[in-house]
């Protein structure tokens, strides 16, 4: 299921919302249209949530987080922290985390078991990633751009790079993530792929400009049609069982 | 970081187009060619309709901001103003351009268009036709001929008389010294000529060079055709009125007598031998001489009592040269002319010969040139009309019967026919059969006197043949003629040099 939408009448929803398996933060705006797109998708599985960070509306650029954590920058106000823990399920651990580049949401980009970092970010962020997020750490560059969390958007059956990511590069980064993986565009040929959609593992959000075609590329590749949230519990609950068994 | 560095351009790169789902190489618009060029119109901003104007005065275009051009239907000319119209087109590189067929009389021209734009990182072609629509417009000097104000400056020259030899003797000496060369048109009107001019400095030259040539006076006068007192700026219409004294070559004048003593006792009833810039007068009784110019014309005018349309023909029977001691002297006489001989003639009327054998008595000038049997022309005052006041006045005594002008050399028509040179007018039209005879006298005088040929440019007549039977019978080796030096070759477009 992939809907498209705009905040404000900007396209980069991406940048202005933070979408995961197990809560959606939107970010504050003037009209309440954007989050009631969210939450009328999301209202019944999962949390929606206003939120601005550091007193910013680009929340989605400035954390990152899945199912299992949320990691916000250093500049979040206690209070805006003291929002989201209040706000998120339990089982969500937010962290705030000192780290000289301060996006998040542009230098990591993760899915509930992996996740791809900038090269230059420390190694204590990197720690606390793989403690907090619960994921596999790789600095990776996406078609020799850094800014991973920007070029390439992920969810646990696939991903979006980069349209100039070259087959071989798509190769590694499918083999490094365990995912299949696709170079194109959102937003009507914005190679922006972090900013033009977020996407879980049943539900996809983009800007309004994004084309049929791009469409339909991000529903096979996030596999969002044959996706609902029962149908997953299903599937884990059936690789659970086989796991136990 | 060597991932960095890994940007190989052989790297194989397969996205879907963003718009239709082609398998393209990823661009900057990450969309394929047609796509793009359904998506961007690289035209835009190019007007799709222009005007263009056009005068139908002078059928020229207007080629912005000031210019007026001439160019023929799909000229390289009419293209190159079409696309200078367009707007916006130095973004694009123009492949082709060329017109697509109109009516002409439709008012419209179609241009059509091939450029190449670059969009992205693509380049894209586009072809489109541009209309433009002919509208109307009157350029300048059209609309000044219009509103009949393309002169700013105007000389008119008249000379009120009879005997326009002198007049025709201005005409040469303009083309001559090419005094018309500024002037925007030349209009013969009843009397004179009209010299128009753009500026009135053009105006003052020639109204300048006029009075170095002839005897005249002139009025300067001015009329106001649009102002701006804001701008202290006056627009002015100038005329210059000349007016040549109105006395000729060959008139007899009679001059007041206050002004005879003034012109050392001469003697009233003069010949006008010389026109220059002042009348050239001789006594033909004495051989005294007298020089007029325009200031003492004016001062005290007089008329020309006698003109050569009165000459008569008088054949010369008895000639005896007067010797110098046999004249009367007076102190405070006025110079007399050493180039003149002074003798007493016995004549008989040319139409009378024969039939009465009366002679008449005349005192003559010409005694260098006259011999017994010789034909001259001459006025017979005794029997002509004359009203002068100044005439009026005299002792009819004292006055000549007769006045020989000139020499008279035969037939006209025979020497027309002869003639091997020809002069130059200013206005071609205006040698119509009115003047012709005047202007043939005019021709003859430029013949008999070298004088008058310095400041006269004659050229040669390629239609007559010159004579080369030196005994035919219309020959006559006394006949005075123009030497081949003196005549020049005259512009002849279609000549050898050029033909080849």
């Amino acid at each position: 299921m992939a809907v498209r939408t705009n905040f404000e009448s900007k396209d980069e929803i991406g940048v202005f919302a933070k979408l995961t398996n197990a809560y959606c933060l939107a970010s504050i705006g003037g009209s309440e249209i954007f989050y009631s797109t969210f939450e009328a998708e999301l209202g019944d599985s999962i949390p929606v949530v206003h939120a601005s960070l550091a007193g910013c509306r680009i929340i989605g650029r400035m954390c990152v987080g899945n199912r299992k954590g949320l990691l916000v920058p250093s500049s979040t106000f206690d209070q805006e922290l003291q929002h989201l823990r209040n706000a998120l399920p339990d089982s969500v651990k937010v962290q705030r985390i000192e780290e000289r580049l301060s996006a998040l949401g542009n230098v990591i980009t993760c899915n509930d078991y992996v996740a791809l970092v900038h090269p230059d970010l420390d190694r204590e962020t990197e720690e606390i990633i793989s403690d907090t997020l619960g994921v596999e750490v790789f600095r990776h560059t996406i078609a020799g751009n850094v800014l991973v969390g920007s070029y390439c958007v992920l969810n646990n059956r696939g991903a979006l790079v980069h349209p100039n990511t070259s087959i071989v590069d798509q190769e590694e980064l499918s083999s490094l993530l365990q995912v299949p993986l696709v170079a194109g565009t959102v937003n009507q040929g914005s190679s922006l792929v972090g900013a033009g959609v977020v996407v879980n593992d049943w539900c996809a959000f983009t800007g309004m400009d994004t084309t049929a075609t791009e469409l339909a590329v991000l529903e096979s590749v996030f596999r969002l049609n044959e996706a609902e949230p029962s149908k997953i519990a299903q599937e884990m609950r059936a690789s659970l069982i086989e796991g136990m068994s | 970081m060597e991932s960095l560095d890994v940007d190989d351009q052989n790297v194989s790169r397969i996205i879907h187009c963003c718009m239709c789902g082609l398998d393209i190489e990823p661009n900057p618009s990450n969309m394929c060619v047609g796509c793009l060029r359904n998506q961007v119109n690289i035209t835009e901003g190019i007007a799709e309709q222009a005007t263009l104007y056009f005068c139908r005065g002078c059928e020229r275009y207007l080629q912005p901001p000031q210019e007026w051009i001439h160019c023929a239907l799909e000229s390289r000319e009419l293209l190159s103003l079409c696309l200078k119209k367009l707007k916006g087109l130095n973004r694009l590189k123009l492949v082709d351009a060329g017109f697509v067929w109109t009516e002409p009389h439709s008012k419209r021209i179609k241009v059509k268009l091939v450029v190449h734009g670059e969009v992205m990182g693509a380049v894209l072609q586009k072809e489109f036709v541009v209309v433009y629509t002919i509208s109307h417009q009157m350029c300048d000097e059209c609309h000044r001929t219009e509103a009949k104000d393309f002169w700013k400056a105007l000389v008119q020259v008249r000379q009120r008389a009879e005997n326009k030899k002198t007049f025709y003797y201005l005409e040469q000496l303009i083309l001559k010294y090419k005094a018309h060369e500024n002037s925007l048109g030349i209009k013969p009107i009843h009397g004179g000529l009209d010299f128009y001019y753009a500026t009135e400095a053009h105006a003052k030259k020639m109204v300048d060079f006029l009075s170095t040539v002839l005897p005249c006076k002139y009025q300067h006068s001015k009329k106001l055709i649009s102002q701006d007192i804001h701008s202290n700026v006056y627009n002015y219409k100038f005329t210059y009125c000349v007016e040549i004294v109105p006395i000729s070559k060959d008139s007899v004048v009679c001059l007041p007598k206050k002004f005879t003593q003034s012109l050392g006792g001469i003697s009233p009833v003069c010949l006008v031998y010389r026109v220059t810039n002042s009348l050239h007068l001789i006594d033909p009784s004495t051989g005294q001489i007298a020089e007029v110019n325009s200031t003492n014309y004016y001062r005290s005018p007089f008329n020309a009592i006698c003109n050569p349309k009165q000459l008569v023909e008088f054949i010369v029977m008895d000639i005896e040269p007067i010797m110098d001691k046999d004249r009367k002297i007076f102190p405070g006489q006025g110079s007399i002319s050493n180039r003149h001989v002074l003798a007493d003639v016995w004549l008989v009327k040319a139409s009378e010969l024969g039939i009465n054998d009366t002679t008449v008595h005349a005192k003559t000038h010409l005694g260098h040139v006259l011999k017994v049997g010789d034909s001259v022309l001459g006025y017979n005052i005794q029997d002509s009309n004359i009203n002068d006041s100044n005439f009026d006045k005299l002792d009819s005594t004292n006055i000549a019967d007769v006045i020989l002008v000139r020499k008279y050399f035969g037939d006209r028509a025979a020497k027309k026919r002869q003639r091997i040179w020809k002069l130059k007018r200013l206005a071609e039209e205006d040698t119509g059969s009115i003047d012709g005879n005047d202007f043939n006298e005019f021709m003859d005088d430029l013949e008999e006197d070298p004088e008058l040929r310095k400041n006269v440019n004659i050229f040669k007549n390629k239609a007559t043949t010159i004579p080369v039977d030196l005994y035919d019978s219309n020959y006559d080796a006394n006949t005075p003629r123009i030497t081949l030096e003196e005549m020049l070759d005259d512009l002849d477009v279609n000549d050898v040099e050029m033909a080849e």
